[in-house]
């Protein structure tokens, strides 16, 4: 790809960005949230047709009129969101749009399962392609999207994000998967903000900002802080601020917890037990799938009277109902998907930072919309929330802003404990740097935080103490300096 | 595409009233020997259209909060029978008739809120359920007057008890040099709703819950929204129109129909998604509703003018849905 450029509404996005991406390898291409990787990659895989520039392809230019076209030249994109059926089988999915037929015109379904079953196989073995999708976790779902795409002739396999909802376990078979790929002779372009993880896959690196190319080096040859150098303009000395806590009283106290899903079903959390003072972050660590986030959600109300065991906020016992009464307890709750559980799309900015603490807004039965405003200001100041206006779609903001947005929410209902989880997920390093900034304000101020967070030295710098659970259970309490990622990591597993 | 045009135009508000001025242009055009140019032509429109118009009110509500109300033709069939009921056969005072058929209309939502919030029934099946148990009923309340079920409830003598012909009256607004400018009642029935339902989604926390309910409704429970509450609120409002409306019918016609409000409910929808509110939820206001509203009633007015017939006129007013829709879908 060469000196790319788009617009949307007048606006250039891409200033003339340049890729080269060979046949076996793997190739990282990093930057900020809007710095343009999905945009580029949208263009490659034949979605944005209306762009400058060339793309070449085996030496030879091309150019998209659709993602059908771009799937005939070898290009396939797996993008964050599965495109699944989740209710049609395995092989129906890889098949899909272009399934075998026998003489009779019907499906050929024994030819489909067997050719579904050859490309699965050279992947991954276990996978019954006559089960449903549904039945399969994140993670295998994620490698029959590969396998539909190697079904297809990919050449150019786009991977965007793909680990984000991975255990490290499972990220490690991707990892083996997709060397098996590039020895196979495949170009991956592995879009990731993990440092951790491109350094250990990536054999080139690419870094865009503000829709302009920077550079591309390999990835041997690029130092991690030049990489956030490059990404953001700027050398971060210092991405975890340096913290001083003094944890105060007790704000919420857990004593056996514990959590089915559903009548009979498997124990989603078992009997957990934890304490959280005022001005004090505890983290809670944990592989996907080990219970955290089921434990917050649980001690916010979510999941109502399914759970059993006890629970004290500010010494009084509190029985969690409802998020509704969580809420009045003084607990708040941040939870790990923005788009599911969080932002209310069609509104604006404003209206998404005041949907939690309406009844602060409200004067004798009415909405007054110049209190939102004068609720909101000081907030978006104190965030630094990077919005054209309060008034603008909430969906006009990046991912960072977007989450500081609903950070924002939970702080106008002044809570006294804030459960935190993935705050910093798929958001770019700068939001990061700004939202560690303000935990630590936000403790100094007497709240209380419980964090979950996959990212072991997020985990380990913000946290004054760690828990880590597995399957359910607490396994393990750390304090901030016995605290290591080996440790950590022992207890996870 | 609209690259380059200003923010303002890409609002739905702005292309509403761009659809109600292209209408108003096709009836410029389209003016059956000037009859389009005739005030008594907007007139009586603003009269026809307040039945459909009160219905619509309640369910932009309904939708907003991403739900969808099919009962309300039926519900208005029930309150349509149930007025005469209670005014002819009952002796009932018309102001208790009239709080009566408000009621059971609220009732009737309130049982569409519960059997979507408590029975977790999906809205669509839920109002089809209310939707043929209330034509049942309103075919069933002649009974109580003494006549076989199905029956049409008419007044004894004469055109009924005063309160019909004071709901079917209109009330003088200006001697005009032009002709005498008169607002029928059950257009201010109409407008009424319009105001304090504009009230209630813009100034009220009920309002904005619709909204952040529609809009994602997770999001809404966990910021402490009582969503269930809310549904179920929103829905006996949306009954409580279909109640109003009944009444105004059973008042124009001076009598009741069990057949009264027969598919209304597919007119007031279409006058909500017209308007540009989303039936996905979260998007979409009671003005919009409005201008809706008057698209229809206008292109219905243009059609009847100019002698188009009625299996003509259902054509096209299929087709146009389509075309507002799709000009819907353009946003964004």
């Amino acid at each position: 790809m060469h000196d790319v450029r788009k617009s949307f509404d007048g606006v250039e996005v891409l200033h003339g960005v340049s890729l080269d991406v060979r046949a076996g390898e793997i190739h990282a291409l990093v930057g900020e949230n809007g710095a343009g990787k999905s945009t580029l990659m949208k263009i490659l895989a034949g979605v944005y047709v209306d762009y400058t520039g060339t793309i070449e392809i085996d030496g030879r230019p091309v150019r998209f009129g659709s993602p059908r076209d771009a799937e005939r030249s070898g290009v396939a994109i797996i993008h964050q969101e599965l495109a699944l059926v989740p209710w049609m089988s395995v092989a129906e999915n890889m098949f899909l749009g272009r399934e075998p037929v026998t003489l009779w015109g019907t499906v050929d379904y024994g030819r489909m399962r067997a050719e579904a079953a050859r490309f699965l196989g050279a992947l991954t073995p276990g996978i019954d392609v006559r089960r449903n999708v549904a039945e399969y976790g994140v993670s295998v779902q994620q490698l029959i999207e590969i396998g539909k795409a190697l079904s297809r002739n990919a050449r150019i396999l786009i991977l965007d994000e793909p680990t984000s909802a991975l255990s490290d376990a499972e990220t490690e078979r991707l990892f083996e998967i997709l060397r098996g790929l590039r020895a196979r002779g495949v170009a991956l372009i592995y879009i990731s903000h993990r440092m951790d993880e491109i350094y250990r896959i990536a054999d080139r690196i690419t870094v865009l900002r503000d829709g302009a190319y920077v550079g591309c080096r390999r990835a041997s040859d690029l130092g991690r802080d030049e990489m956030i150098h490059w990404m953001v303009g700027r050398q971060i000395e210092q991405l975890f601020p340096k913290h001083m806590r003094a944890p105060g009283r007790e704000r919420l106290r857990v004593e056996g917890l514990s959590l089915r899903a559903g009548a009979g079903g498997k124990m989603l959390v078992n009997g957990a037990s934890l304490v959280v003072r005022a001005g004090e972050v505890v983290g809670l660590g944990g592989l996907m799938g080990s219970g955290a986030s089921e434990l917050l959600g649980a001690i916010f109300g979510r999941y109502g009277r399914q759970c059993s065991g006890k629970i004290w906020v500010e010494g009084r016992p509190f029985v969690p109902r409802s998020p509704r009464h969580a809420l009045a307890a003084g607990l708040a709750m941040v939870t790990n998907d923005r788009k599911a559980s969080g932002l209310v799309l069609p509104m604006s900015v404003l209206h998404n930072m005041t949907l939690a603490a309406l009844p602060r807004a409200t004067r004798a039965g009415w909405l007054r919309g110049d209190i939102e405003r004068r609720l909101a200001e000081p907030l978006s100041r104190e965030l630094s929330l990077r919005a054209p206006s309060l008034h603008a779609p909430i969906t006009a903001l990046s991912g960072g802003s977007q989450q500081k947005v609903i950070l924002a929410r939970w702080l106008m209902t002044e809570p006294k404990i804030l459960l935190l989880d993935e705050p910093t997920r798929g958001i770019d390093v700068g939001a990061k740097a700004d939202i560690y900034e303000l935990m630590n304000r936000w403790t100094a101020a007497g709240i209380g935080i419980l964090l979950i967070t996959s990212e072991l030295p997020e985990l380990l710098a913000m946290s004054d103490r760690i828990l880590v659970m597995s399957r359910g259970r607490i396994t393990a309490e750390l304090s901030r300096e016995e605290a290591t990622q080996e440790r950590v990591m022992a207890a996870a597993v | 595409m609209t690259a380059g045009l200003p923010r303002i135009c890409h609002s739905p508000g702005f292309r509403a009233a761009l659809a109600l001025v292209g209408v108003l242009a096709l009836g410029c055009f389209l003016n059956a020997d000037g009859t389009f140019f005739k005030f008594k032509t907007h007139h009586d429109l603003l009269g026809a259209v307040a039945i459909n118009g009160m219905l619509a009110c309640g369910m932009t509500l309904v939708i907003i909060a991403a739900g969808i109300d099919l009962s309300v033709g039926s519900v208005l069939g029930v309150c349509a029978m149930c007025f005469p009921l209670f005014t002819m056969a009952q002796h009932w005072p018309a102001w208790l008739a009239f709080l009566a058929c408000l009621a059971i209309g609220a009732i009737a939502g309130a049982v569409n809120g519960a059997l979507i919030t408590l029975c977790g029934m999906q809205p669509f099946v839920a109002t089809l359920a209310t939707m043929v148990s209330a034509r049942g009923l309103a075919k069933y309340v002649p009974t109580f007057a003494g006549l076989t079920a199905g029956q049409k409830i008419q007044p004894t003598e004469g055109l009924g008890p005063p309160v019909f012909d004071l709901i079917d009256g209109r009330i003088l607004l200006w001697e005009a040099p032009w002709g005498r400018v008169q607002l029928p009642i059950v257009t201010i029935f109409f407008l009424a709703c319009v105001a304090v339902l504009w009230v209630v989604v813009t100034q009220t926390r009920f309002g904005r819950h619709l909204y952040a309910i529609g809009g994602n409704e997770e999001a809404a429970r966990l910021s402490g929204i009582r969503v269930g509450w809310n549904k179920l609120f929103a829905y006996a409002i949306c009954g409580l129109t279909a109640g109003l409306a009944g009444i105004c019918q059973a008042a124009r016609d001076h009598l009741g129909d069990p057949e009264a409000g027969f598919t209304f409910e597919l007119k007031a929808i279409a006058a909500v998604v017209i308007g540009g509110t989303n039936l996905m939820g979260g998007r979409g206001g009671m003005l919009l509703t409005l201008v809706g509203v008057l698209i229809i009633g206008y292109i219905e007015k243009i059609l009847s003018i100019n002698n188009v017939q009625e299996a003509g006129r259902l054509l096209i007013q299929g087709a146009i849905i389509v075309v507002a829709v799709i000009i819907q879908r353009r946003r964004g």
